[in-house]
Formats: structure tokens, C-alpha cells, sequence
């Protein structure tokens, strides 16, 4: 497009030749150009006017025919649980080695109550209370009449109860779906199963969450969807675990003890057969924490995982088969017991008087304090120390329940030679029960580490060498000794070969120093059968005292051990365990007269 | 000598003023405006009873007034739209210059009545909101600027014009009100393109609109949260958003019947943003489509009348207008049917709010005035093009 100049030149000369206003040319122009201008801008803006107009056809067409869609689409109902907000439920089973129950769900309700859609308030209350005795009518009024438009009343009603609530008839008063963990079992492995409460809470369902033992341990797994039909299998015996419970009640009360533990273990695969702490509660209606007073005397208190205990003459074994694997006695050498041992300000004693002699494998036997300290000085603290460590009995184990994993032994920080003498025969050193059993079935399968585990396992350990299969054997012999002529003789069960240690330590005093006279721990870790062992199982027995005798005895010999015993006897013929029955006397032909 | 004497007798120089404004109104607009404030009203008796009980009033509270806003809306409308395109101008720029100010000054005196954003006058009987008075305003006043630059040696108006939105958009933004700020924004670009936006730039603006939401979604939580929600494939069916889905579901074609809706009880925005909602499920899907013809009618009849207008103001600021007027009602409709992100923006002329509804019938009444059939010089045209 050529543009015209404003003020063509020939026509501004010869406009002024003739005597006429240039200008005039100029603002023609500039009108021409004006209009020439307005008339683009119109066509231009003709146009887009018509594809603005077009775009909100089709703007309003879009949201009409989308209308059109929604509208001949189904309508959902508005669920409590939307995408992204659910709370999943379906908790996996707890099932035990057989894969019988031991933890599961139930469906209940919930009980709750709208006091803007509630008729009759007080009638309601005063209904409520007579199903619910728990609950307080005043309270209930106050609630009912109050601002709230919102009231949990019960967080888990039976069917009876939600019946009962609802002949009330009261349309302010509603359930919601809860679904919650029942334990069939009542109290039986009541401690690691632990129990569950509810986390979220909506209306239509709660989240159930683990509070403590293995539902805390294994939460994350137990509330995958993922594994809602893949149980978790544990390596206990629900049959084995009621037993040993049942036996193990019985025997704290015979021996007048307050508290008990006992733990039955493979001795190859480490898997805790049956693990028991009395006394115990029922995961069903977990008891409160106490809020004043000692935690360890607590029904929740976990005796055999959580109980920290100076656990006595169970340790001389660890002793004798250092000192045996290092070359320095043989179970036949001869040990000075002479006593009392006086080492610096302390003086170490025997329970009894044994003489002046004894073999190593007697030492053991008769549970000699004096010749444990004696072998114990020629092994020296850091060999020790360092044998301790590797049996594990240091460290808190990596025992599958949430409460394991902060128990830590104690033992003194500064190694000296007369710790090295105390911790021989189990001062001055304090594990839990479990730490021994795992020790004890360490020491004594031939020599490999075993780590307790409470999951089912495929087959042996196989951990690494802790100790010669020879050395393991001696430890065997040497640890039937003590049942069949030592202090543990009321450990023999014909048949099983029971071969334990007992161990008997007295109780520190809970404020301040010293040791208390009349209060004791008294322990029986044993292995069964002796020569060829399959199973650990240590007993403890807090504070028993057995009263039949002319004077109450406290120790392991005559507390621990029966029970342990009652145990074996009770448990191996549900472990298969054959019994190895010497042949009896022959008979001859008698004859008998009438 | 009479009329020396006693000054010549009044002469009209045309028809008088009522005639011609009945003969020159676009009287298919006006009359899809009046329905669709009487949609308004009944949607209003069946949406507001629930807030009103909630808030502790009479039933129909929130219709009364409705009725009593939409009368002086009306009014302010019929009135409007009997000014000449030129007086509109002076008063609406005047109009602009009192409510800039009073949206400037909302941060001193305003109240948030609890919402989390400074945008009202408390008045005691009512709230207003200026910034509602402000995009009418602006419409025009930016479309004389356009126009103004369009003429040889005019003033740099388009530039001028684009300062205004953006100091506009920066008060709105500090209220903060997103939705006017985008619409400001909106009508400023439409009446942009109009007059003659390069292409060039008008991709370019479109891929900074497009950094600015990026930027914006990364800052803002409720930004963030708002997009993800309409991202998200299905609809949570707690929030807003999926209650109205299911009232319009629940719909169907005819309705569930009048006053028998449940979506207004779980609604607190049912008379305002979501009253699309409450007509799916009361009247159904043929109501809905009369409401989206009725706006559409509005609209694209206007467009077409703003073609033909040779004057570049009349033609920029009825374009503008329009579309602010278009493109709230599609926003609106849009986020009911989870096309858009959920954004407040009232139904213009049905939704419940006194300002909004003034201030609407103001807007239309402009509108009206610059779609009026008047001369365009047709036969001028003929005469010059034949001499040229």
C-alpha cells in the first residue's frame, strides 16, 4: 500500500499559485487518512468480535453439554471415606506356628449421639444409664443440653447394647461401624500380643493402631490392605503358651512368688515357642499404665523381655566353658575353694560349705561361688567381657516386640578384677531373661549364636561360632551334672534329660545400696534333652519363698526348679519330644500263690 | 419579536425520549436480563431459607432482599440504558474515579466480615462491595482510552489503559480478590484484542498468564489446593465442589421437584456460587439449559449488534462489558460442572448480592445504552465510497 504523503508537493505549489490554503490540503488528507484508518480497524475488529462471539457459543455450549453428561450420570452416595481420606481397615490376622488364631477382627458399633436431633433428652439419659451403668445421667443431661452437636457415648457397644439403644427409639442417638481387635484367647500371650486401640476416628469407621508388643512392632505390616488376607505368623505354640502359662500360674502360687517369667525356645532355630509373664491382663480390655508406683509391678510389666534382673549362678556356665575353650581347666582340673575369698574390701562366700576341692565340672554342680571367681581371674576382664558380648547378653536384642528394643543390660562401665569375679557367677550384671535363654541356646546347640525371634523360621540359625562343638558338649555334661547330683535335682523328669543351671540372687534394694536378705530372683535356665537338645527353657521366679520346710527357703533348687520341671513334664509330649526310658529291671517269671 | 420576547417555543429534535429508547433497545437482551433475574428470585426462595435459619432470620430474609437490591437494580439499569453513549462516559468515569478511590481506601475503613478479605463497607444495613462498581467503570474508562488512541496524534491510551488494570489489579489483589482481579484483567485483554492486538503479543500474554499460575500454584496453598482438587479424577465428594456434582447428578433432566433439594442444606455458598447447583437439582437439566441459553443469547446477540457500531468506543467498551458479563456467568457454570477450578464468582443477576446485582444492573444498563440502534452512517458510507 502506498501511503499518500500529507502534503503532496506539486498540489501545495500549485495551490499557492492560485492563492489558496495549503493547509486545507493537508487536513483533507488527513481526514482520508483518518477514515481509511477507522474503516481497517472496523474490518479487524468485525472479525474478532465474530471469534469472540463464537468462542462463547462454544464456552457455554461446552458447560451446557457437560451439564447434560453430569446430569444423565448415576449420583453417588457422599461416603464418609473419599478418595485420598480413607481410613483402611481390615487389620491382618495374628496367627501362632499352626496357624491358630491368637489375634483378629470383630464388627461392632459405636455409640454416639446428636443432641440437635435428640426428642426427649432426659428420657434418653435416663435410658442410657440403665444399659450403660458406667455412664452418668447428670453428666449425660449436661452434654445432651449443652452447645455440642456432637457426643461420643460409647466407642464399642456389643449387639445386646446397640438392641437396647435402639429401642430407646431416640432418633438423635446413632451407631457407627467399628470394626475392633479381638483376642480369642483371653490373657493367654497376653504380653506380646500387646493390644490395639483406635487411632482416626470418623463416624462410619476408626482406625485400629497397635499400642504395644507385636501389633505396635509390626503396625505398618498388620495395616497394609496389601496383606489383609496374608496373616502374621508368629513362631509361639498357642497350646505350648497356654501350658506353660497355666503351669507357670501354679507354680507362682505354690512358691508364694509375686511375679514369674518363663521362655520356651528352639534351641537350633531361636523362635519363642511360648513366652509367658505373670502377673498378666487380657489384650481385650488392656489395663492403664499405673500412674503411681513402680511400672515393674504392673500386669503390662513384661518380665521375661523387660525385666532386668541380676540373674545369679545361671552365668557360672558362661565361666566354665570360656575357661574350658581357652585351654586353661579341664572339667577334671582340681579348684582351690577355699574361703572366704577376700579380694580387697570384699569377701566372697559360699552358700554352703563344698570343702576346700573341687572339680570344675563339681564347681558347677554345687554352684561354688569361690571356684567360679577363682577360674574367672585366670580368663581376665577383657576376654570376658568380650565373650559376654558375643553371646549378646550386652546389648538389647533385636527381639520383634516394640518393648525389646530399649531394655538394656546393665553392667559396670569399669571392668575390674573384682567385677570380673562378681559377673562370673551373675552379679553385678543385670539382663533380662530372654537375654539368657539366648545365651544359654548359644552356648549349648553346638556352639553357634542363636538370636531369640518370635517369627516363624524356615530352619536353623546357623549364626557364627561362638564357642567348639566340644566345649558345648562339656558344657552339657557338666550342666547334667547339676540336675542329676548338683542343686537342680528336682529338675529330673525321667525320660528328658533335663540339664540346667539354677541361680539364685538376691534382690538390690530399690532406695539406695546393698541387697535385700529375704527378697530373691530366683532362676532355672535348662536345656532338655541333654545329649542331644532341642529346647531352652529358663523359669524366674520373683521374691517365692517356699514354706513347707522348718525354715522358708528362697533358693532356685527348691523354687524355680520344680516349676520348671512341671513345665518340661507337662510341654514335651506336646513339643513330640520321645521320651528316652531306661529299660527297667528285668522280670523273671514269679510265681504267685493265691 | 414573540419569541425575542418570550424565547421559542421547547422543540425536540427528535422523537421524545421513551419512544425512541423502546424503538432503539436491543429488547431481546433486556427481556433474557429480566428472566433471568426472576430465575434469581426463584432459585432464591428455594437456596437462601436454610442460611437464613442458619443466621437466624425470617425464611425468606435473603429473598426480600434480594427483591428490594434487584428493584434498584432494575431501576439503575431501565435508567442507564436511557443515556446517550457519550453521557454514560462522563458519569462512568466519574463512577471509576469514586470507586478507585474507594478501593484504595478499603485497607483503612473496610471490614472482612470474617472472611479473610478486606473487601467491603460496612453500611449497617447492607455491605458494599466497590470493587464491583469498579470493573463497569473501568470498562469504559479504558475503552475511551483505546479509542482515544486510535485517533491521529491521540494520546498513548492503550499503554495508559494498561497501567490503570494493573495498579487495579494490585489493590485487588492485596484484598486479596483473585476472581475480580482476573476479570479486570480479562476485559482489558478482550478490549485489547478488539482494537487491533498484534498476534504476537497476544501469544506472548498467553504464555505469562500461563508462568504467573505456575508461580502462583507453587506460593499459594489455597491456589495449589484448588487446582489439585479439580486435577484430581475424582471428585471428593465432602468438599463443595462434590456436593454440587451430585446435586446436579441427583437432577437429572426434570428436577427432583421444587423445594425438595438437599444440596442447599450442605451448601453454605448455595445462593451465591453454587446456585447453578441448586437449579440442576430442583428444576433439572432444562432449567440449567435455559439459564445458559438465556446468557448466551445475551452475549453473542450483543456481539453481533457491537459489529455493525462504527464508533471504536461504543464498539470497545460494549465488547468489554459483555464479556465480563459472559465470561463470569461461564466461570460460574464452569466450576459447578468441574470444568474450571473452583473459583468464586457469582452468577450475574441470579445469584444472591446486593452489590454484585447493582452493580450488574449498572454494567447491563451501559451495555444496553451502546447496543441501541443508532445511525452508523450507512449512507455516508454509500456517498463516499462512490466518490472515492
Amino acid at each position: 500500500m502506498t501511503r499518500t504523503p500529507l502534503r503532496p508537493l506539486p498540489r501545495i505549489l500549485s495551490a499557492r499559485e492560485h492563492g489558496e490554503n495549503p493547509d486545507a490540503i493537508e487536513r483533507e488528507n488527513l481526514r482520508l487518512r483518518h477514515e481509511e484508518m477507522r474503516d481497517k480497524s472496523r474490518d479487524r475488529a468485525e472479525g474478532r468480535l465474530l471469534v469472540l462471539g463464537i468462542f462463547f457459543l462454544c464456552a457455554f455450549l461446552a458447560v451446557g453439554m457437560r451439564m447434560a453428561v453430569l446430569a444423565a450420570s448415576e449420583p453417588s452416595e457422599p461416603r464418609m471415606a473419599a478418595a485420598g481420606a480413607a481410613i483402611v481397615n481390615q487389620r491382618a490376622d495374628i496367627v501362632d506356628r499352626n496357624g491358630r488364631i491368637l489375634a483378629t477382627n470383630l464388627q461392632t458399633f459405636s455409640l454416639y449421639a446428636q443432641p440437635p436431633v435428640m426428642i426427649d433428652k432426659e428420657h434418653a439419659a435416663r435410658e442410657l444409664v440403665k444399659i450403660f451403668p458406667d455412664l452418668q445421667q447428670d453428666q449425660l443431661i449436661k452434654q445432651f443440653t449443652g452447645n455440642r452437636k456432637f457426643i461420643w457415648i460409647k466407642r464399642r457397644i456389643s449387639p445386646e447394647q446397640k438392641q437396647a439403644v435402639h429401642d430407646i427409639g431416640d432418633p438423635g442417638l446413632q451407631f457407627g461401624p467399628r470394626e475392633m481387635r479381638l483376642y480369642p484367647n483371653g490373657p493367654v500371650a497376653s504380653h506380646v500380643l500387646g493390644g490395639a486401640g483406635f487411632g482416626r476416628e470418623g463416624v462410619s469407621s476408626a482406625e485400629v493402631i497397635g499400642i504395644a508388643g507385636v501389633e505396635k512392632q509390626f503396625d505398618r505390616y498388620l495395616r497394609d490392605p496389601a496383606n489383609s488376607t496374608a496373616p502374621l505368623q508368629l513362631s509361639l505354640d498357642l497350646t505350648l503358651q497356654a501350658a506353660t502359662e497355666e503351669v507357670l500360674a501354679g507354680g507362682m502360687r505354690l512358691m508364694n512368688a509375686k511375679g514369674a517369667a518363663a521362655i520356651m525356645m528352639d534351641i537350633h532355630t531361636g523362635e519363642v515357642l511360648a513366652i509367658a509373664s505373670l502377673p498378666d491382663f487380657d489384650p481385650n480390655n488392656r489395663p492403664r499404665p499405673l500412674t503411681q508406683g513402680d511400672q515393674s509391678d504392673s500386669p503390662l510389666f513384661n518380665r521375661a523381655v523387660q525385666g532386668v534382673y541380676e540373674l545369679g549362678s545361671t552365668f557360672k556356665i558362661f565361666t566354665a566353658a570360656q575357661a574350658l575353650e581357652l585351654g586353661l581347666v579341664q572339667p577334671e582340673t582340681i579348684i582351690d575353694i577355699k574361703g572366704p575369698l577376700q579380694w580387697g574390701r570384699f569377701t566372697i562366700r559360699d552358700f554352703r560349705d563344698h570343702g576346700t576341692q573341687l572339680s570344675v565340672t563339681d564347681v558347677i554342680a554345687k554352684s561354688s561361688n569361690i571356684g567360679t571367681a577363682r577360674i574367672a581371674l585366670d580368663i581376665g576382664s577383657d576376654r570376658q567381657k568380650s565373650f559376654l558380648q558375643t553371646l549378646g547378653v550386652t546389648e538389647p536384642l533385636p527381639f520383634e516386640m516394640i518393648e525389646a528394643h530399649t531394655v538394656n543390660p546393665l553392667y559396670p562401665r569399669n571392668w575390674s578384677e573384682i567385677s570380673v569375679m562378681t559377673i562370673s557367677y551373675g552379679h553385678g550384671v543385670s539382663t533380662s531373661p530372654l537375654h539368657l535363654a539366648g545365651a544359654y541356646a548359644s552356648l549349648l546347640n553346638g556352639g553357634t549364636k542363636v538370636t531369640p525371634t518370635l517369627l516363624k523360621q524356615d530352619g536353623p540359625q546357623n549364626g557364627p561360632r561362638v564357642i567348639s562343638e566340644r566345649t558345648s558338649a562339656q558344657a552339657r555334661t557338666m550342666l547334667r551334672k547339676v540336675v542329676t547330683d548338683g542343686s537342680a535335682t528336682f529338675g529330673e523328669v525321667p525320660g528328658y534329660h533335663v540339664a540346667g543351671k539354677t541361680g539364685t540372687a538376691d534382690k538390690p534394694r530399690t532406695n539406695g545400696g546393698g541387697y535385700y536378705d529375704d527378697r530373691v530372683i530366683a532362676t532355672f535356665a535348662s536345656i532338655f534333652p541333654a545329649h542331644d537338645p532341642k529346647y531352652v527353657l529358663v523359669v524366674s521366679l520373683d521374691e517365692p519363698v517356699e514354706t513347707s520346710g522348718e525354715e522358708p527357703r528362697r533358693t532356685a533348687g527348691w523354687t524355680a526348679v520344680p516349676v520348671a520341671a512341671e513345665i518340661i513334664r507337662r510341654t514335651a509330649p506336646l513339643l513330640g519330644l520321645r521320651p528316652q526310658v531306661e529299660p527297667g529291671p528285668i522280670t523273671g517269671v514269679t510265681l504267685t500263690a493265691n | 419579536m414573540t419569541e425575542m420576547v418570550y424565547g421559542a417555543v421547547p422543540a425536540r429534535a427528535g422523537d421524545p425520549i421513551l419512544p425512541r429508547w423502546w424503538r432503539t433497545i436491543d429488547k431481546l437482551s433486556m427481556s433474557c436480563i429480566l428472566i433471568l433475574f426472576g430465575i434469581g428470585m426463584l432459585l432464591g426462595l428455594a437456596a437462601s431459607p436454610p442460611l437464613a435459619a442458619k443466621n437466624g432470620f425470617a425464611p425468606f430474609h435473603y429473598v426480600e432482599r434480594q427483591a428490594f437490591f434487584g428493584g434498584l437494580a432494575l431501576a439503575a439499569m431501565f435508567f442507564t440504558s436511557m443515556m446517550t453513549p457519550s453521557l454514560v462516559r462522563r458519569l462512568a468515569v466519574l463512577g471509576f474515579i469514586v470507586a478507585l478511590i474507594a478501593v484504595m481506601l478499603l485497607p483503612v475503613f473496610g471490614t472482612d466480615f470474617g472472611k479473610g478479605a478486606v473487601r467491603w463497607y460496612s453500611l449497617g444495613f447492607a455491605a458494599l462491595q466497590p470493587s464491583e462498581f469498579l470493573k463497569p467503570g473501568f470498562v469504559v474508562v479504558a475503552a475511551w482510552m483505546i479509542a482515544a488512541s486510535q485517533e491521529i496524534n491521540g494520546p498513548p491510551g492503550k499503554m495508559m489503559s494498561f497501567v490503570m488494570a494493573v495498579i487495579i489489579v494490585a489493590f485487588l489483589a492485596m484484598q486479596p480478590d483473585f476472581g475480580q482481579a482476573a476479570l479486570v484483567l480479562f476485559a482489558w485483554g478482550i478490549m485489547w484484542f478488539v482494537a487491533g492486538a498484534p498476534m504476537l503479543l497476544l501469544v506472548g500474554m498467553a504464555l505469562l498468564v500461563l508462568f504467573a499460575g505456575t508461580i502462583a500454584y507453587n506460593n499459594s496453598d489455597h491456589f495449589a489446593r484448588r487446582i489439585d482438587g479439580f486435577l484430581a479424577p475424582d471428585v471428593d465428594p465432602n468438599t463443595q465442589l462434590g456436593y454440587a456434582t451430585n446435586a446436579i447428578r441427583e437432577g437429572g433432566f426434570l428436577g427432583v421437584g421444587v423445594g425438595e433439594g438437599q444440596v442447599k442444606q450442605s451448601l453454605p455458598d448455595a445462593h451465591t456460587d453454587f446456585i447453578v447447583a441448586v437449579a440442576a437439582e430442583e428444576y433439572g437439566l432444562i432449567m440449567v439449559l435455559c439459564i445458559i441459553a438465556l446468557y448466551a443469547t445475551v452475549v453473542v446477540r450483543s456481539l453481533v449488534r457491537l459489529m455493525r457500531e462504527r464508533d471504536p468506543f461504543i464498539r470497545l467498551a460494549g465488547t468489554g462489558l459483555v464479556c465480563m458479563f459472559g465470561v463470569q456467568a461461564m466461570i460460574n457454570m464452569g466450576v459447578a460442572v468441574r470444568m474450571l477450578p473452583a473459583k468464586g464468582m457469582t452468577l450475574p443477576f441470579v445469584s444472591y448480592g446486593g452489590s454484585s446485582l447493582i452493580a450488574g444492573g449498572i454494567a447491563v444498563g451501559m451495555l444496553l445504552a451502546f447496543t441501541r440502534t443508532r445511525p452508523q452512517g450507512e449512507i455516508g458510507d454509500i456517498l463516499l465510497r462512490r466518490t472515492r
